[in-house]
């Protein structure tokens, strides 16, 4: 328990998505100019992550890993090669079906989400944590903890950077650094802010 | 003159990395070591054109309600080969770029050129488009690793070029290259100098400042 608690809290602060991995920059620069917004991708990156990440670790352990198989007779074949192309198609059909079972069943949510549940298909965070998961081995509970982790620490990176940046417009920017520029100056500085809790050791 | 502009407009004037954001994230990620960061630019460019041509290939053949899954696997099919290969024959390298070549997949730019130039296209031009587009990521790339690899660790491609303190030399390591939020800034910075010559790309402000009209009572 303890072990996967000081998991969760370091996949928001040390291990931050956004602002340790780079992960999901281009949603992240391109919706974060007002923080409803930004907020409403937050929590659909935080739902599609907790989804997502156990399930591919489920389809990892049972079918693509080496040996994996063995459970059906065959313990000699490797599949881990196809697995990229088995994340990916894992994450665009739950993002699917999360989207009609949202229309039918909670449509406040799926307003209120509205564009930027299909956008996450393509948010490199999602595959990335994945993929990370892939690679640290995390057993099942593990990756549920992981990716309800990685995705709060996304979305909290995201909120911040959109508070900033609604501050922001009001100020005096030289021209050239107008918009992107300063953008990524500030999440720069957003960086250097969470890295303080680099020394912390869980 | 076609394929000049194909190849060389995405470098400078129509910049992904700079102009049309996209593929941000492994921009980021591989530049604090100049090989890695080759490497990549490599993987990049060449799974950029290919999905291009390939996508271009089919683009009169699959209904445009699934073509994004029909982009989605030729892309990643080809990530897989990519990452097979990396694997057989640069295993070092593919160690230190971990997850980030599976993450071409959702780079931006592959999947926006397919989009954007690839499904109007035929398939040379579209090609052509796309190792334009993966040149211009590089060109980017290469400049952010030469500068944090250089001046966070006086090497390049691991050759010293500064002799450093810690060995007797005069050149003092900047560690802070080699961290993240470094990344971010020298890409704000690279942003600012395209847009200083290029007046064009200058985004407006939403809200203009008035100036201090009452100089003497302020």
């Amino acid at each position: 328990m303890e072990a996967l608690l000081s998991l969760f809290i370091r996949s928001i602060f040390i291990d931050n998505m956004a602002l340790a991995f780079f992960l999901g920059m281009c949603t992240f620069i391109a919706v974060s100019k007002k923080v409803e917004a930004a907020i409403g991708l937050g929590v659909a990156v935080i739902v599609v992550l907790t989804i997502t990440t156990p399930v591919n670790n489920l389809l990892y352990t049972y079918l693509l890993a080496d040996g994996a198989l063995a459970w059906a007779g065959l313990p000699d074949v490797d599949l881990s090669f196809l697995g990229l192309i088995v994340y990916i198609g894992v994450i665009a059909a739950l993002v699917q079906i999360l989207e009609m079972f949202l229309d039918k069943y909670v449509p406040a949510l799926y307003n209120a989400l509205g564009v930027f549940l299909p956008l996450i298909t393509v948010n490199c965070a999602i595959l990335g944590s994945s993929l990370f998961m892939v690679e640290r081995d995390y057993n099942l509970s593990e990756s549920i903890v992981f990716g309800a982790g990685a995705g709060t620490g996304w979305a909290l990176a995201i909120a911040a950077l959109a508070g900033i940046r609604e501050k922001m417009k009001y100020s005096d920017v030289p021209d050239g650094l107008q918009g992107l520029g300063i953008t990524f100056i500030t999440v720069g500085l957003m960086s250097l802010g969470f890295m303080s809790f680099g020394g912390i050791d869980l | 003159m076609k394929v000049k502009e194909l190849l060389f407009k995405p470098i400078f004037e129509d910049n992904p990395i700079a102009l049309q954001i996209l593929g941000i994230c492994s921009a980021l990620a591989v530049t604090s070591s100049l090989k890695v960061t080759l490497v990549m630019c490599i993987a990049v460019t060449l799974v950029t054109g290919f999905s291009n041509f390939f996508v271009s290939l089919v683009r009169n053949h699959a209904p445009s309600s699934i073509r994004i899954i029909v982009q989605m696997t030729i892309i990643a099919s080809l990530v897989i080969v990519v990452d097979q290969v990396l694997k057989a024959v640069a295993y070092d390298i593919s160690k230190q770029l971990s997850v980030f070549v599976g993450l071409i997949i959702t780079n931006c730019i592959v999947m926006g050129r397919a989009e954007a130039y690839a499904m109007k296209n035929p398939p040379i031009p579209s090609f052509l488009d796309g190792i334009g587009n993966g040149l211009g990521y590089s060109a980017i790339l290469i400049g952010l690793a030469v500068i944090r690899e250089l001046f966070g660790t006086g090497k390049l491609f691991g050759i010293e070029i500064f002799s450093l303190a810690t060995e007797g030399g005069w050149y003092i390591s900047n560690g802070m290259l080699l961290l993240p939020p470094s990344a971010f800034f020298l890409i704000g910075l690279f942003i600012w100098a395209i847009r200083a010559v290029k007046k064009d790309q200058v985004e407006a402000n939403e809200f203009k400042i008035a100036p201090n009209t009452k100089v003497k009572e302020a």
